[in-house]
């Protein structure tokens, strides 16, 4: 979402909405369909958040949706309670609570697990209110008689009773809807749910409590189903036990998919031409029962061939229009990146200065003793010894480097130590505090992260808004609820992120996505995650598998420039880059350490050599 | 009312639900274990199978020929849409291949019901198992009794094809590591067509045997569906076994609590999914890093 000029969407989506009733009339939307869309628009919103936005595809939207309608309705008429309003707001505060509950069972699982659990739940609660609660929900009658809302002006009242009141009380709430979406995905917390989407794994390696916002998440979605929910109360007149169907959910996602998952007017432009090819098929061409079948092919032909639906196949065709625009656009930045390594010798001197030590913020950067000791760590998988039995130590502003042959358990080793595995025995102290059993996100928050061995990316965002992302879980904290803060309006962020891109050469790219950037980018990218979050201790796995010779020597320099103030551990088999870099070495070989010296001790060690060559002196 | 003699007969449904659900459930755990897709159009597959049964009994009056064509339709259903749908989706996200296949069931369900109607089709069971059997202590529909070796016959069929022969073995190797499959020289591809179709014939073969007993109907497929969901969910998805177990697990939850009340039954097999993903994650005999 460009915020290039602000509030922009918003001015399009309220002309948009007041425009509709002089325009689509004579495209055959009669105004009743027209609020029906709305309200499928405003129900997809939370679900387009969920999907399109965190990557989480559930198929029990109707869960929410009908449970927010229902205490509604039921306030309105089994209690007849005359605040049409208030009594929507209660049904989207019930249908948060419940979403949360449901989440919390729900988001155990991700994936494949997560859609089956989801459908099963919004299941049950179809039967519960068709069996055990039906005497609140009218079974299968529903509850009829929901009121239309007066809104008392003081000076006037007015009566929301015509099909074009009606319109305009749904249109301003879908409006607020949509304001407090873009909000929201503006937010550091819109930010992170993207991120999610793309790599969950490493979004809690940089220090963000996924579960958290994917909860969160969850319960926007099931915020916006219920108030959705409600609406349908009022604009029917009664509330139909159907809103819990399977089908109410299926609906919602195939609206979602036709018009554009990821762009939170998806689900209003799909809504709009699902109704409308329903009326079409069934009153002009007289198709019957047979108009669902046609859409079922429509919808399947969609997914097949228009990944990003009706809007992304819009944005697309409207690309291929101003291609020759593009062209040029792209040329400069693509010839950049040849000449980019040969400018990087002259940018050197411009790193050097912005190399300087970041601010004292955390405990582990006062901490004096060794700020890592690991005490006779070991990992078993079933009978293979990963690591066995290892002691080691560095200090504060020590540069190690790990050597090893392959299956020495380097890797393995790390991720025990950035807590992704946990040891089978032993303990690891970082910076005087026992980190064993920890979560990555946590010791991520202390200060201690990693690079990847496998550039592990947000895919699909630039390389800005991945050392963003990074920045934020530093900022921030793992957790926090700053659903209408705004991005820029987080102290120090934006200078972090400049900081590191700087830092990592990646200035003149900042605004590429990951896809178009080159290997050797990704691989500094990859440093830069793990820099952005101002790290005590950093390890890196392999910074420089994969390079060209050219690569490797703009890595080494870079890693040299990182290394003033940081602690880092590295793990390479480039031995004549890494003898440059590195003050100690370790040899693992089998999961023990072999030996550890500095690396001309290492150089000349012959247990080293005849790990690596094999009996040298044998022979 | 709640007696001894009513209780036993529940119990006894939920055995034979339970098996039905075993047979449904290791047809979509086997396809996702082997291919990574979830079939949301696997309860139009049951369904598909009870609709063509029905076709072939129409015009035939044989129920064993129904029961073959019935299988042996929604198994080329199934090697159709993988060969022509599916094929092209492994390399896409897991949520695009949900939305696939579950408008593929849509236009299943909606095809079915252009042809035939929305009302329900009765099946009569074979004659000689009509009317009901005493079993010492109970009086029982023989269909049902026969129903139970039926889909038990079925179920220890699968069992052989993926324990005991050679084309098993590379489709359990698949479930563990594809492309590992692929690198050894077998053709992943034909064997996944092949997985595709024998899950959806299992489907489809539970369609057939199960029509004597509830009607069929275009939206039948629907319940079975989520009812294999938490069949998957509790045994732990791309297992067979936990397949099976958790089949006859959710098959007794939901019949022993109908005597009760048969609104709670769903309510129930929730409690005893969130119960499962509460104490074993990834299902009673699941492993890790199957998802």
């Amino acid at each position: 979402m460009r915020s290039r000029s602000p509030l922009l969407i918003e001015a399009l989506t309220a002309i948009g909405l007041i425009a509709a009733p002089f325009v689509l009339p004579y495209l055959g939307f009669a105004p009743t369909t027209m609020s029906r869309i709305i309200v499928w628009g405003l129900f997809g919103i939370g679900f387009d958040i969920l999907f399109g936005y965190t990557g989480l595809l559930s198929f029990g939207q109707s869960a929410f949706y009908g449970t927010g309608g229902m205490v509604a309705a039921y306030l309105l008429t089994i209690l007849d309670i005359p605040y049409v309003i208030t009594s929507v707001i209660v049904g989207t505060i019930v249908a948060a609570i419940v979403g949360y509950l449901v989440g919390l069972i729900a988001l155990r699982r991700t994936g494949i697990y997560f859609a089956m659990i989801t459908v099963a739940i919004a299941e049950v609660f179809y039967f519960v209110e068709f069996n055990p609660l039906s005497e609140y929900t009218g079974g299968e009658n529903g509850l009829p008689g929901v009121p239309t809302p007066t809104l008392p002006l003081g000076f006037t009242t007015i009566h929301v009773n015509t099909d074009w009141s009606l319109y305009a009380f749904f249109s301003f709430w879908y409006f607020l809807g949509i304001v407090i979406a873009l909000r929201i995905m503006r937010s550091p917390v819109g930010v992170i749910l993207s991120a999610i989407r793309d790599n969950p794994l490493r979004a809690a390696a940089v220090g963000h409590n996924i579960h958290g916002y994917k909860l969160t998440a969850f319960v926007i979605a099931a915020a916006y189903a219920g108030f959705a929910g409600g609406l349908l109360g009022v604009m029917q007149g009664f509330m139909p036990p159907d809103a819990f169907t399977f089908d109410t959910s299926g609906q919602l996602v195939m609206q979602t998919a036709i018009g554009g998952a990821g762009t939170l007017f998806g689900p209003l432009v799909g809504a709009a031409m699902w109704l409308y090819l329903s009326d079409f098929f069934q009153n002009t061409l007289h198709f019957g029962a047979s108009w669902k079948l046609v859409l079922g092919l429509v919808f399947v032909l969609l997914v097949c061939f228009l990944r990003r639906g009706l809007i992304g196949g819009i944005a697309d065709l409207f690309g291929l229009v101003t291609r020759r625009r593009g062209v040029v656009e792209a040329e400069p930045s693509e010839a950049a990146s040849p000449a980019g390594a040969s400018t990087n010798a002259n940018n050197e001197k411009k790193i050097a200065p912005a190399a300087a030590p970041m601010p004292v913020r955390r405990e582990s950067d006062t901490f004096s003793g060794p700020i890592l000791e690991a005490k006779g760590l070991t990992r078993r998988y079933g009978g293979l010894l990963a690591n066995s039995d290892i002691d080691f130590t560095v200090s504060r502003g020590e540069m190690r480097g790990i050597i090893g042959p392959n299956g020495a358990g380097k890797t393995t080793f790390f991720r025990m130590l950035t807590c992704e595995v946990e040891p089978t025995a032993g303990k690891i102290i970082f910076a005087g505090r026992d980190i064993t059993g920890m979560t990555v996100t946590d010791v991520c928050q202390l200060g201690l992260t990693k690079s990847y061995q496998v550039n592990q990316l947000f895919a699909r965002l630039t390389a800005r808004e991945n050392l963003t992302i990074s920045a934020l879980a530093e900022r921030r904290g793992k957790f926090r609820l700053d659903l209408l803060r705004r991005l820029s309006k987080i102290p120090g962020l934006a200078e972090q992120v400049e900081h590191t891109l700087a830092l990592v050469d990646l200035t003149g790219r900042a605004d590429t996505p990951v896809a178009a950037l080159a290997y050797g980018e990704k691989r500094r990218l990859e440093v830069g995650l793990a820099l952005a979050s101002s790290p005590s201790l950093l390890l890196l796995d392999e910074p420089l598998a994969g390079m060209s010779p050219r690569e490797r020597v703009e890595m080494v320099r870079l890693l040299k420039s990182i290394s003033r103030g940081r602690t880092m551990i590295i793990i390479d088999h480039d031995m004549d880059s890494l003898f440059e870099l590195v003050e100690r070495v370790t040899v693992l070989q089998e999961g023990r350490v072999l030996v550890e010296g500095t690396p001309n001790e290492i150089k000349g060690n012959a247990a080293v050599q005849e790990a690596y060559l094999g009996g040298v002196l044998a022979a | 009312m709640i007696n001894w003699a009513n209780f036993v007969s529940q119990v006894f449904n939920g055995v034979v639900l339970g098996a039905l659900l075993a047979l449904i459930s290791s047809g979509l755990t086997i396809i996702y274990g082997t291919l990574g897709v979830l079939n949301l159009a696997h309860g139009a597959m049951f369904m598909l199978g009870g609709y063509a049964g029905w076709v072939a009994y129409t015009y035939t009056g044989s129920f064993i020929v129904a029961v073959i064509v019935g299988s042996v339709f929604v198994m080329l259903v199934g090697v159709v849409m993988e060969r022509v749908v599916i094929r092209h989706f492994y390399s896409r996200p897991h949520e695009d291949q949900l939305l696939v296949t579950f408008g593929l069931g849509i236009v299943f369900v909606e095809t079915v019901r252009f042809f035939f109607g929305s009302l329900s089709k009765a099946m009569p069971a074979p004659p000689p198992l009509l009317g009901i059997t005493s079993i010492g202590f109970m009086f029982y529909p023989t269909y049902r009794l026969a129903l139970l070796g039926i889909v038990a016959v079925a179920l220890i069929a699968l069992y052989i094809v993926l324990y005991r022969t050679r084309i098993g073995m590379i489709v359990r190797a698949g479930i563990e590591d594809s492309v590992m499959v692929d690198s050894l020289g077998i053709d992943v591809y034909k064997v996944f067509m092949l997985v595709f179709g024998i899950g959806a014939m299992a489907a489809g073969f539970a369609g057939v045997v199960n029509a004597p007993v509830v009607s069929i109907a275009p939206d039948v497929g629907e319940s079975i569906l989520v009812q294999t969901f938490v069949v998957v969910v509790i045994g732990g998805v791309g297992s067979f076994p936990g397949a099976v177990l958790g089949g006859f697990v959710a098959g007794e939850i939901i019949s022993v609590t109908s005597m009760f009340n048969p609104g709670y039954s769903y309510v129930m097999l929730f409690v005893a999914m969130t119960l499962v993903l509460v104490l074993r994650p990834y299902g009673l005999l699941g492993a890790a890093g199957r998802e």
